[in-house]
């Protein structure tokens, strides 16, 4: 029997359909990653991305627990109040241990009251029961193999070619997955953009020669910022990364941190 | 533990212990119930899409009764599988970029091709394969709206000569055939949404994906045995005991699969006892205490596993009502049990820091968007779909051709 359907006209049919679908979607993909770098990252028309490479590297020794870098981070890039934070200090307090314990250490105390934002309480451990207290300033470690962007469904989430690590507030569908997704706990699904946001290195001011707030307000010079395509021999970057041995967190997780922390030590995650 | 209970009820403030990153001390967990909902429906889809390509693919005669029951009971959940992933996004309005600008190195993008793939390309032809003669015949019999309906459905294919019908069962079971491995591909996605995450000592697991696969056929077939049983009680039947009892068989024989790899996940991470085993065993004894050894552990498996395990024994010497009982509890207790299982998984966790230093509570309220009366009512529209479906493709009333409805309620007609 006769049909109006031959196998030729429907599987050319079919294919057409499948093709046409691709082709929709691969011509949006290219749109959308061309639209990213060079419309919604905050960053002046002129500025070229592949001429820079951004990085913060953290002298522990040199932070004193101030909160400054917090503060300065919420104000600066409108973070909401409550429990959200781009950059945070965590207070580390590593106590001795007891007489005949036969142990190196005692008990590890870590705190980070509203992200160190206003400071910190006073201890109420005894000074002489303290082996080590030290402050950790925390933000997106710039990872090289990032878990976040890797698993955002839409592409929201990218690596820009200067090493920053951005969220498009136009994209991002607020699925959450790359707040899991990050082992640094850096990333908050923004109550009032329900979106996800996260450090983005002060993107605005860098890409116009300004450093990060967190960077500018530092009374310690805890925070050393630079970029490594134009540092010279004198640029603190250049020294911090050469004088120093350095350590990044979470290195068994394979995402090959960039920013780089002197005098961290095994207690911090 | 108690706090565990009373949060189901009552809104209790969250409660750390110990440190928590500043970002995950946010009142609920960043996925919630719905989040556990999404991966049991596609669960459910997934292991009555199986069972049913038991009878269509491994040709199990007994099982024919249930055959059309099941696929649509797949289709039913599967309608609903991505309402709860599409509720819980901060823009539900941009939820098409998945499928417009996917970014093909995330898991939960390539879910968005494989949902589709399996509802258009799969499940939606195979039924239509399945009831295409049906459709015609019927649409010719039925008045009014219903008789519409049919003949909408054959979208204007009334071929009833016998090459048609024999290309339609051809059609059928290759895509039967390609079913399963997208079924398992649909719901090994899921798993792997999970356990790709390395950031996650809880989650990030090699076995997720197979667990998920295991356990979404146990949740399956055991939805189909509780499906089949109401049905037939709603329409006043017997239940055709050979068919029950093999599906009892493939329900033991799929949990004793299902409990074998769980135990085997559990003797390696308390084996291995690698970074965050202190943590996890916080999870153990006291975050998850009901819902783990209680709900998944005892009623989800071990009492099925004893009930249907001792029916594979004794066999016919149990009288056919007391093994309709302990089949249909068995099933019921499943369904629990396997909602416990992604309970534990999706809330567990998120339930402690990554920092390794804490714990966080948890509070299921009762309203709001991922509240539990949500989470009751996206559980409930799977059910109302297919009492719909079962109205108007498993109608008693309307003669049928393919593989047999519950109870060849037809032929007594």
């Amino acid at each position: 029997m006769k049909t109006r359907f031959s196998r030729r006209s429907v599987l050319t049919k079919l294919g057409g359909a499948i093709a046409g679908l691709f082709t929709l979607s691969a011509a949006r993909a290219a749109k959308a990653a061309v639209q990213k770098v060079l419309a919604s990252s905050g960053a002046p028309k002129d500025y070229d991305a592949t001429k820079h490479k951004w990085l913060m590297c953290i002298d522990v020794n040199r932070c004193i627990g101030c909160g400054l870098c917090a503060e300065a981070c919420k104000k600066e890039n409108g973070v909401p109040e409550g429990p959200y934070f781009r950059t945070w200090i965590e207070r580390y307090v590593i106590l001795k241990p007891e007489p005949g314990s036969g142990q190196t250490r005692g008990e590890t105390l870590v705190d980070s009251p509203d992200g160190g934002m206003h400071g910190f309480p006073a201890l109420t451990v005894p000074t002489d029961k303290i082996e080590h207290s030290f402050f950790v300033p925390k933000l997106c470690n710039l990872c090289k193999y990032s878990p976040c962007v890797q698993v955002c469904p839409v592409g929201a989430s990218f690596d820009a070619p200067d090493g920053a690590v951005l969220v498009d507030p136009k994209y991002c569908i607020g699925c959450g997955f790359c707040i899991q997704a990050c082992p640094y706990g850096c990333r908050f699904l923004s109550p009032v953009t329900h979106t996800a946001e996260k450090c983005t290195l002060c993107y605005h001011r860098i890409t116009r020669g300004l450093k990060p707030a967190c960077v500018e307000v530092c009374p310690g010079q805890a925070r050393i910022f630079g970029d490594l395509m134009t540092a010279g021999p004198d640029d603190p970057i250049r020294k911090f990364y050469e004088n120093n041995r350095v350590q990044v967190l979470k290195p068994h997780l394979g995402t090959e941190p960039r920013v780089l922390y002197a005098g961290l030590d095994k207690e911090v995650r | 533990m108690t706090g565990e209970m009373t949060n189901l009820v009552v809104a209790v403030a969250p409660k750390f212990e110990g440190y928590v990153y500043p970002n995950e001390a946010i009142p609920h967990p960043l996925w919630g119930f719905l989040i556990v909902i999404y991966p049991y429906i596609t669960g459910l889809v997934a292991g009555a899409f199986i069972m049913a390509s038991l009878v269509r693919v491994f040709k199990v005669k007994a099982l024919e009764p249930v055959y059309r029951l099941a696929l649509l009971t797949a289709l039913a959940f599967l309608l609903c599988a991505t309402l709860p992933l599409l509720f819980h996004l901060g823009h539900p309005e941009r939820c098409y970029e998945i499928m417009m600008t996917p970014h093909f190195t995330s898991p939960m993008a390539m879910f968005g091709f494989v949902y589709a793939w399996y509802l258009m390309a799969v499940l939606l032809l195979e039924l239509w394969f399945d009831y295409r003669h049906d459709f015609v015949r019927w649409s010719k019999i039925t008045p009014g709206f219903q008789g519409f309906i049919y003949r909408v459905l054959t979208v204007g294919v009334m071929d009833e000569s016998p090459q048609a019908l024999a290309l339609d069962e051809k059609l059928g079971w290759i895509l039967s055939i390609v079913g399963i491995p997208s079924a398992f591909l649909l719901h090994g996605y899921v798993g792997f949404i999970f356990g790709s995450i390395k950031a996650n000592p809880w989650w990030g697991n090699v076995l997720m994906p197979i667990i998920f696969i295991m356990s979404a056929i146990v949740s399956g077939i055991a939805l189909c045995v509780f499906v089949y049983m109401l049905l037939t009680w709603f329409r006043r039947r017997t239940v055709e005991m050979h068919c029950l009892d093999t599906m009892a068989m493939f329900l033991f024989y799929a949990l004793v699969m299902d409990a074998s790899l769980e135990a085997l996940d559990w003797i390696h991470r308390i084996y291995a006892a690698e970074e965050g085993f202190s943590v996890m065993q916080t999870m153990i004894r006291e975050k998850l205490f009901y819902t783990l050894n209680l709900g998944q552990a005892t009623v989800g498996t071990l009492l099925p596993l004893l009930l249907l395990g001792s029916l594979q024994i004794l066999r016919r010497r149990v009288p056919e009502a007391v093994r309709r009982r302990m089949i249909f509890g068995s099933s019921a207790m499943i369904l629990v049990g396997v909602l416990a299982m992604r309970w534990n998984v999706v809330i567990g966790g998120q339930l402690f820091s990554k920092s390794l230093r804490g714990v966080m509570g948890y509070k299921l309220e009762f309203a709001g968007v991922e509240g539990w009366l949500m989470g009751l009512i996206l559980l409930s529209l799977p059910f109302i779909i297919l009492t719909v479906f079962v109205k108007l493709f498993l109608s008693e009333r309307l003669p049928s051709t393919g593989h047999a409805p519950p109870n060849n309620a037809a032929a007594d007609i």
